[in-house]
């Protein structure tokens, strides 16, 4: 047995290894990617691990390694499960044979996502169990015991983390052996094949496994009651560990109901908690979907409890759960007093929003732009990822920003409604592979005069720098073929294709200039690498002839460059030696000097 | 120092290696064979947004979060952010903040001022300040990256924990070609009175 410190995706990254996995695929996007990065970093080649190219991809593959036999996960945050929801729905007909975990993370606040949707309800929705951990340390054990009930009832699992619990840290401890789990490999059988009249049989049969699972779930380990009283408490997640904190000495005083398996609702555990209640409260981030099981229940039971959530105005349904939130609503509901008044004495400050970073290519590509277009009418349509912040002052050169892949084709449908205004699509070479192409072909299929700019830093960045096809690397540490951005979009029948350096302006705004001119859609691909794949060469200077006229500082928003007692100053800690200031400059008063 | 319970808030500007001195921390504590919980933030928020950890240990933990008035160290690596987390700190806690401004978008484009005085101030209101240079520290020793390992010298000293300890964590969350640039941040932050 060993002690350490370990962030909850790590925990569930190694309790997958101990439960013998044997192929991983995911798609990166915060907060699930330490997940996979996990298992490829520790991985000594036992196990297949993969960065597919979307999550669609990802879940394909794992759905086709468990009807071999073999223990899978596939990893993905939730508006990845938008995306892979097809092969899922389906996937619950089917089955699996060997154990296969559906990793989605769930991002409250949101931190980094588009939206708060709930991955509970696409448990119900596709009636598989899905698990939720309140602690790293429970998350290691849990997921263990998903791969086994995976395989006891034959259907995929969805594992279904928050953000604070996919980058907490816990004291984990972590026993010395592993299970080994061998595939037996695939035995054909016409029920590996969806028809309509299997389908059928398989919803029945579905359907009566809902109540397998509730019964089991009743029992599960990690479902719990304890406490006496008139009033209960029912929580899950990161709320559970929040409630439990704040009410150790206070056991006696209720009834707590932990539940770890929000879908199927274990009913009989939820009966014998609701049983001599008069008030319940129930704590759980994002949607009410425990509170909706135990109203349901309730009813159907002939209960006359109060069931106090987020459906009673109780607690709020958008953003994270604070410890504060938690503390003050079950003190409410305790009839205890209210704490004093938390302490307030900060003033106004400025605000500190995320920035493209000093250095950053994607600023000096999208300045290129802002310059070749600046007498123009256009709209520049975004997609999703570290280019995102290119909306924000000064640059504003993202007017829309919806989901992957998304800006390529909405600018196609932009431009069929003003024709004489020009659509710029900005997509990043990542979510190009993952959903990017499609729109390309679509453009050109349907002749739709747009220019796609692919922002190639040669990483997926914003996700913390994983490989993707086009980088020839993969998770397995093993070189393949770099798929070629230019040679892909010449072959989608893209007629002018042109490549240029972001960081030298006067040729990627002659560019820029020669696509958008182009009659038919057009792409431009920026090749400049992220700051964080090499040490800064040159670092730049504000020479004495500055003028300050302050261009560099309206125009550009680069966080190295700001002004200190009425000059203009670099950050040399800062800088990274991009040299956009200095071709901004008017009077070449920024020059470089070797770092 | 270390009691029942110790609560450490470490705040900064994404970028600047706050991720990795909650790690250096939290093995500390492992050590001293406490439960320990950190929360951190990854994402987009890293990029040169506010961001802040949280580190608890104790005899049991279970929340990862601290609430206001509850910190009993506030390890700050740049001022403003010092300042916008103050109210975590308990009345007699120890802020450690690095003297660094980093201004904000809104203050690089004029939009708002960066607030003067931060320092004094703080240590007027927290007679367990300890304010220092870390960034220049940092440079002396080889490299401005270091600038986590600086602080936590000055936070080890503040503690009851041997040094022995703290050496043996930042060796086992050091990648090792930094390790003799980090101990040696470690080491000259140590010697901050």
């Amino acid at each position: 047995m060993v002690k350490r410190l370990l962030m909850g995706n790590e925990a569930i990254a190694l309790g997958a290894i101990h439960a013998g996995v044997n192929v991983v695929a995911g798609y990166p996007g915060t907060p699930s990617t330490e997940v996979l990065e996990t298992i490829s970093e520790i991985n000594k080649g036992e196990i297949y691990v993969e960065w597919s190219v979307n999550e669609k991809a990802a879940m394909e593959v794992a759905a086709g390694a468990a009807i071999a036999g073999a223990r899978a996960l596939v990893t993905m945050k939730q508006v990845g499960l938008n995306v892979a929801s097809d092969p899922l729905m389906s996937l619950s007909y089917i089955g699996v044979k060997g154990g296969m975990v559906v990793l989605v993370a769930d991002d409250p606040g949101p931190f980094s996502s588009q939206t708060e949707q709930d991955t509970r309800h696409f448990a119900h929705f596709s009636n598989l169990p899905v698990f939720d951990p309140s602690s790293p340390e429970e998350a290691f054990e849990m997921i263990q015991h998903a791969f086994e009930i995976s395989e006891e009832v034959e259907l995929p699992v969805l594992f279904r983390p928050t953000t604070r619990i996919c980058h907490s840290c816990s004291t984990v401890e972590i026993p010395e052996e592993r299970m080994k789990h061998e595939p037996d490999g695939f035995v054909k059988d016409p029920k590996w094949v969806i028809f309509p009249s299997l389908s059928y049989k398989k919803h029945i049969h579905i359907e009566k496994l809902q109540k397998v699972l509730s019964e089991k779930f009743s029992g599960f380990k990690y479902n719990s009651l304890s406490g006496s009283g008139k009033k209960g408490i029912a929580a899950s997640g990161i709320a559970y560990s929040y409630a439990r904190e704040m009410l150790s000495g206070f056991e006696e005083e209720y009834k707590l109901l932990k539940i770890a398996t929000p879908y199927p609702f274990p009913e009989k555990l939820g009966l014998e908690f609701l049983k001599g209640l008069d008030e319940v409260l129930v704590l759980e981030e994002l949607d009410p979907v425990m509170e909706e099981a135990l109203i349901e229940l309730s009813y159907a039971s002939g209960g006359k409890q109060c069931i106090k959530g987020k459906k009673t105005g109780d607690l709020p349904f958008a953003g994270e759960y604070s410890f504060e939130l938690v503390k003050s609503s079950i003190n409410r509901f305790m009839g205890r007093q209210e704490l004093p008044k938390e302490k307030n004495t900060v003033p106004d400050l400025p605000v500190r929003p995320p920035v493209l970073c000093a250095g950053c290519p994607h600023r000096s590509a999208f300045y290129a732009v802002k310059k070749a277009l600046s007498k123009q009418k256009a709209v520049f349509t975004g997609d999703i990822g570290c280019y995102t912040l290119g909306n924000a002052k000064p640059l504003e050169m993202v007017d829309t920003c919806l989901c992957m892949g998304a800006g390529v084709t909405m600018a196609q449908g932009l431009h069929r409604v003003e024709p004489d205004v020009k659509h710029i699509a900005f997509i990043g070479d990542s979510t190009f592979f993952h959903t990017g192409i499609v729109g390309v072909i679509n453009a050109v299929y349907n002749n739709t005069d747009i220019t796609v700019v692919i922002l190639d830093n040669s990483t997926t960045a914003m996700t913390g720098h994983q490989p993707h096809p086009g980088t020839g690397k993969t998770a397995m540490k093993s070189v393949s073929e770099k798929i070629d951005i230019y040679g892909l979009l010449t072959a989608c029948g893209v007629k002018h294709v042109a490549k240029a350096n972001p960081l030298n302006q006067s040729e990627a705004v002659e560019t820029i200039k020669q696509a958008v001119d182009f009659k038919g859609p057009s792409a431009v691909i920026f090749e400049a690498p992220c700051i964080a794949l090499f040490k800064p060469a040159k670092k730049y200077k504000i020479k004495s002839t500055c003028i300050n006229c302050m261009r560099c500082i309206r125009e550009i928003g680069c966080p190295a460059i700001s002004v200190n007692n009425g000059k203009v100053e670099i950050e040399p800690s800062l800088c990274y030696g991009c040299g956009l200031c200095s071709q901004v400059c008017p009077k070449e008063s920024i020059g470089g000097v070797e770092a | 120092m270390i009691m029942n319970n110790l609560n450490i808030m470490i705040v900064g500007v994404g970028g600047q290696g706050t991720l990795l001195a909650s790690r250096i921390l939290g093995t500390v504590g492992i050590k001293k064979s406490y439960d320990v919980k950190v929360s951190e933030v990854h994402g987009m928020s890293q990029r040169g947004g506010s961001v802040v950890t949280y580190v608890k240990m104790g005899e049991k933990v279970y929340s990862p979060l601290i609430e206001k008035g509850e910190a009993d160290i506030i390890m700050a690596f740049e001022q403003l952010e010092a300042l916008r987390w103050i109210d975590y700190l308990k009345d007699n806690g120890n802020l450690i903040t690095n003297e660094q401004k980093i201004n904000p978008m809104p203050v690089i484009t004029g939009k708002a001022e960066y607030p003067k005085g931060i320092i004094e101030k703080l240590k007027e209101n927290y007679k367990g300040t300890v304010s220092l240079d870390a960034l220049n520290i940092a440079k002396q020793c080889g490299n401005t990256k270091a600038v986590n390992l600086v602080l936590i010298g000055v936070l080890a000293k503040r503690t009851d924990i041997e040094k022995e300890v703290w050496l043996e964590a930042i060796k086992e969350t050091v990648p090792a070609k930094f390790l003799d640039v980090n101990i040696k941040a470690f080491e000259a932050g140590y010697e901050v009175s």
